[in-house]
C-alpha cells in the first residue's frame, strides 16, 4: 500500500519535472522571442547578421535540408528495414552484423558526420558547400534512426499475421504490403519524426556541409543556412542577436512540433481507413 | 453449392444458414482414398529432432484426428502438410508427402497454389487487423480474384457456410478483431474455405474458445467432413472421438515425438493395438 504510494509519487513527480522542463523551455522561448516574431520576420531576409529582418531564406533552406534528408533516407531505411526483418534470418551473422552497425552509426557525434559528409560529399563528388551535400550528410545522419525504428516496427507485428497469411497462400510481399507494413505504421511514423527531429535541429553536421551562407537558396547547389546553424550564430558570434535567436527557436520548435502533430494525425486516419481498404 | 437443409441434423434451426449442401459422405461411408500419404516424415529445428519416422495416410473427405501430449510435434506435423515449416527458422523436413500425386516436400513446388489447396486454421484465431469482408476478400484478391461482384458473392457464401453470416451482415464493415473469440476462429475458417481447398488443417481451433463457441465451431467441422479432409489436432478426447473418422496417437520417446498408433477412430479409442495409447486415451497417461 505504502510502496504503491511512494510509486505513484515518483511517478508524477517524474511526470512534473518533465513537463514542468518543457514548459520552462517554451516560456522562455515565448519570453523573449514572441515580440521579434511576426509574418514579417518569417517573410524577410535577415538584415545587419541577423540581428533585424527575418528568416525567410533560411527556412527555405532548412526545408531543402530536411526534405532531401528524408526523400533519400526514408525508402532506404525502410527498404533496409524489410531486408532485415522480412528476407534475412534473424539470427544470421549478417543481420547481427548490420544491426550492431547502425547502433553504433545512431550514437556517433554529429560533428563526424559533419566531417565524414565534408570529405565524402562535398569534395569527393565535388558537390562543394550546398544544401545537397548537407541534406546527403542528414540523410546518412537519420538513416540508423529510421532503420531502428523501423526494425522495431516490424518486429514488433505478429508472427501470426505472417504465418495465417502464408498459410493462405498469399505471398511475403503481400502480407508486408496489406498487414505488417499498416500494424508498423505508427512506428515507422514515429521514427521519421525522430529523423526529421534529427535533421532539423542538426547544426554541427550541417556547417561543414551546406554552409553558413545566409542568402535565399536558388537551387539545391547552393550554400545555405539551416535554423540551428543561424540560431547557434546569432547566440554565439552575434552580439545583441539574443532575440533573434530566441525568435528563431521559437520557429523552429513550432515547426517541428507542427510537423508531429500532422504526421500523427494523418498516420492515425489512415490506419482506420485501412479497415475498409486494401 | 446450393442452399439445402438437413433435417436430421441436431440443432437444424440454428443452422439456418448453413449452406454447405448436403454432405457427399458420412462418417463411416468415407471414401477410403489416401489424399496424403506421409512416409518417414521426420522434422528438425536445428539439432533437435521434433518427430521421428512418421508414416500415415489421410482419407479422403475424412475427419483425422492428431492426438497426444503437448510437445509431441502435433503443430509441427501440420506445418510440415502445407510447407509452412518453410517459414520457421532452423526447420527441417524429410521423408516423403505425398498430395494428389504431388510431392510436397520438392523445392521448386508452387507453395502458393499448394496452401491454397491445403489451409489451415491456428490455435488462436488469427484474424487480420481490416474489416470482416476484407479478411476474406484480401486472399481471394492475392489469388486474382478480380470482379467485386463475384467477391462479395464468395464472401457472403462462406460466412452462411459457416453459419456466421446472420451475426455479422450488418457488420461486414466493421473491425474483424472486435469479434468474439468464436466468431473469430469462424472467420479465419471461412476465410479459408474461401480459397476452396481440399485439405482443411486445423490446429486445436477450439482450445482458445468457451464450450459454447467450441460447439458451434466443433458442429461446423463435422459439417465439413465429406466436402472437405480435415485434419484436426485436438487435446479434447472427448471431441476427437465425437468428430473423428480417423486417429493417429503421438507420443514422446526419447524427447522425440512419434506416432504410436494409428486407425480409424472407434478402433483407437476402443481397442488400442498400443498399451500406451490405451493408457493415454483412458487418462491414465499424458
Ligand atoms: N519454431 C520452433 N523452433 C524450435 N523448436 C520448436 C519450434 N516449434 C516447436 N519446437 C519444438 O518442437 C517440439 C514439437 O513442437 P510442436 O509445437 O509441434 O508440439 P505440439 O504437439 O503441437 O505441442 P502442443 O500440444 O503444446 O501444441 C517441441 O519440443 C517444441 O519445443
Ligand atoms: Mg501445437
Amino acid at each position: 500500500m505504502s510502496k504503491d504510494f511512494l510509486a505513484t509519487v515518483m511517478i508524477w513527480l517524474t511526470a512534473l519535472l518533465i513537463s514542468g522542463f518543457f514548459l520552462y523551455l517554451l516560456t522562455d522561448m515565448l519570453i523573449h522571442g514572441l515580440d521579434r516574431l511576426s509574418w514579417a520576420y518569417l517573410l524577410d531576409a535577415p538584415l545587419d547578421a541577423g540581428r533585424s529582418g527575418g528568416i525567410a531564406p533560411i527556412v527555405t533552406a532548412t526545408a531543402i535540408l530536411v526534405l532531401i534528408a528524408i526523400i533519400v533516407a526514408a525508402p532506404l531505411g525502410l527498404a533496409t528495414a524489410v531486408l532485415l526483418t522480412e528476407f534475412t534470418r534473424q539470427k544470421s551473422h549478417f543481420g547481427r552484423f548490420v544491426e550492431r552497425s547502425l547502433d553504433v552509426l545512431a550514437s556517433v557525434p554529429s560533428i563526424i558526420f559533419g566531417l565524414f559528409g565534408n570529405a565524402f560529399f562535398c569534395l569527393f563528388l565535388g558537390l562543394g558547400f550546398s544544401l545537397l551535400s548537407g541534406g546527403l550528410t542528414l540523410a546518412c545522419m537519420a538513416l540508423p534512426i529510421l532503420i531502428r525504428s523501423a526494425v522495431e516496427g516490424l518486429r514488433s507485428a505478429p508472427d501470426e499475421y505472417r504465418l495465417a497469411a502464408a498459410a493462405l497462400g498469399m505471398t511475403r510481399g503481400a502480407a508486408l504490403l496489406h498487414l505488417l507494413l499498416p500494424t508498423a505504421a505508427p512506428a515507422l511514423a514515429a521514427g521519421l519524426m525522430l529523423g526529421i527531429g534529427r535533421a532539423g535541429a542538426e547544426t554541427a553536421a550541417l556547417i561543414f556541409t551546406s554552409g553558413y551562407v545566409d542568402r535565399m537558396p536558388e537551387s539545391w547547389f547552393d550554400s545555405g543556412r539551416a535554423l540551428s546553424v543561424h540560431i547557434y550564430d546569432l547566440a554565439m558570434n552575434v552580439p545583441g542577436g539574443d532575440a533573434s535567436a530566441h525568435a528563431a527557436a521559437l520557429v523552429l520548435v513550432l515547426l517541428l512540433f507542427t510537423i508531429n502533430s500532422i504526421a500523427m494525425g494523418l498516420t492515425r486516419r489512415w490506419q482506420r481507413g485501412r479497415i475498409h481498404s486494401l | 453449392m446450393k442452399v439445402s437443409m438437413d433435417d436430421t441434423d441436431k440443432n437444424s434451426e440454428a443452422q439456418q444458414s448453413y449452406t454447405l449442401g448436403p454432405l457427399q459422405s458420412g462418417p463411416h461411408c468415407c471414401d477410403p482414398r489416401p489424399l496424403i500419404s506421409v512416409t518417414d516424415l521426420s522434422l528438425h529445428y536445428g539439432a533437435k529432432t521434433a518427430l521421428e519416422n512418421v508414416s500415415l495416410d489421410i482419407y479422403q473427405g475424412c475427419i483425422t484426428a492428431l492426438i497426444g501430449p503437448s510437445g509431441c510435434g502435433k503443430t509441427s506435423f501440420l506445418s510440415a502438410l502445407n510447407r509452412l515449416t518453410d517459414m520457421l527458422p532452423g526447420c527441417h523436413v524429410s521423408g516423403r508427402i505425398r498430395f494428389n500425386d504431388l510431392d510436397v516436400c520438392d523445392p521448386d513446388l508452387d507453395v502458393r497454389l499448394l496452401r491454397r489447396d491445403i489451409g489451415m486454421i491456428f490455435q488462436k484465431p488469427v484474424p487480420f487487423p481490416l474489416s470482416v469482408r476484407r479478411n476474406i476478400e484480401l486472399p481471394l484478391r492475392e489469388h486474382g480474384m478480380r470482379r467485386q461482384a463475384e467477391i462479395d458473392a464468395v464472401v457472403q457464401q462462406v460466412l452462411q457456410d459457416v453459419g456466421l453470416w446472420d451475426e455479422v451482415k450488418d457488420r461486414l464493415n466493421s473491425p474483424a478483431q472486435a469479434l468474439s473469440g468464436g466468431q473469430q476462429q469462424r472467420l479465419c475458417i471461412a476465410r479459408a474455405l474461401a480459397l476452396q481447398p481440399k485439405v482443411l488443417l486445423m490446429d486445436e481451433p477450439c482450445s482458445a474458445l468457451d464450450p459454447i463457441a467450441s460447439g458451434v465451431v466443433e458442429d461446423l467441422i463435422l459439417r465439413l467432413q465429406g466436402r472437405y479432409t480435415v485434419v484436426i489436432v485436438t487435446h479434447n478426447l472427448a471431441q476427437a472421438r465425437r468428430i473423428a473418422n480417423y486417429a493417429g496417437f503421438l507420443w514422446m520417446r526419447e524427447r522425440t515425438g512419434r506416432l504410436i498408433e494409428f486407425g480409424q477412430c472407434r478402433q483407437i479409442f476402443e481397442a488400442p493395438a498400443h498399451a500406451l495409447t490405451a493408457s493415454y486415451v483412458n487418462g491414465e497417461r499424458g
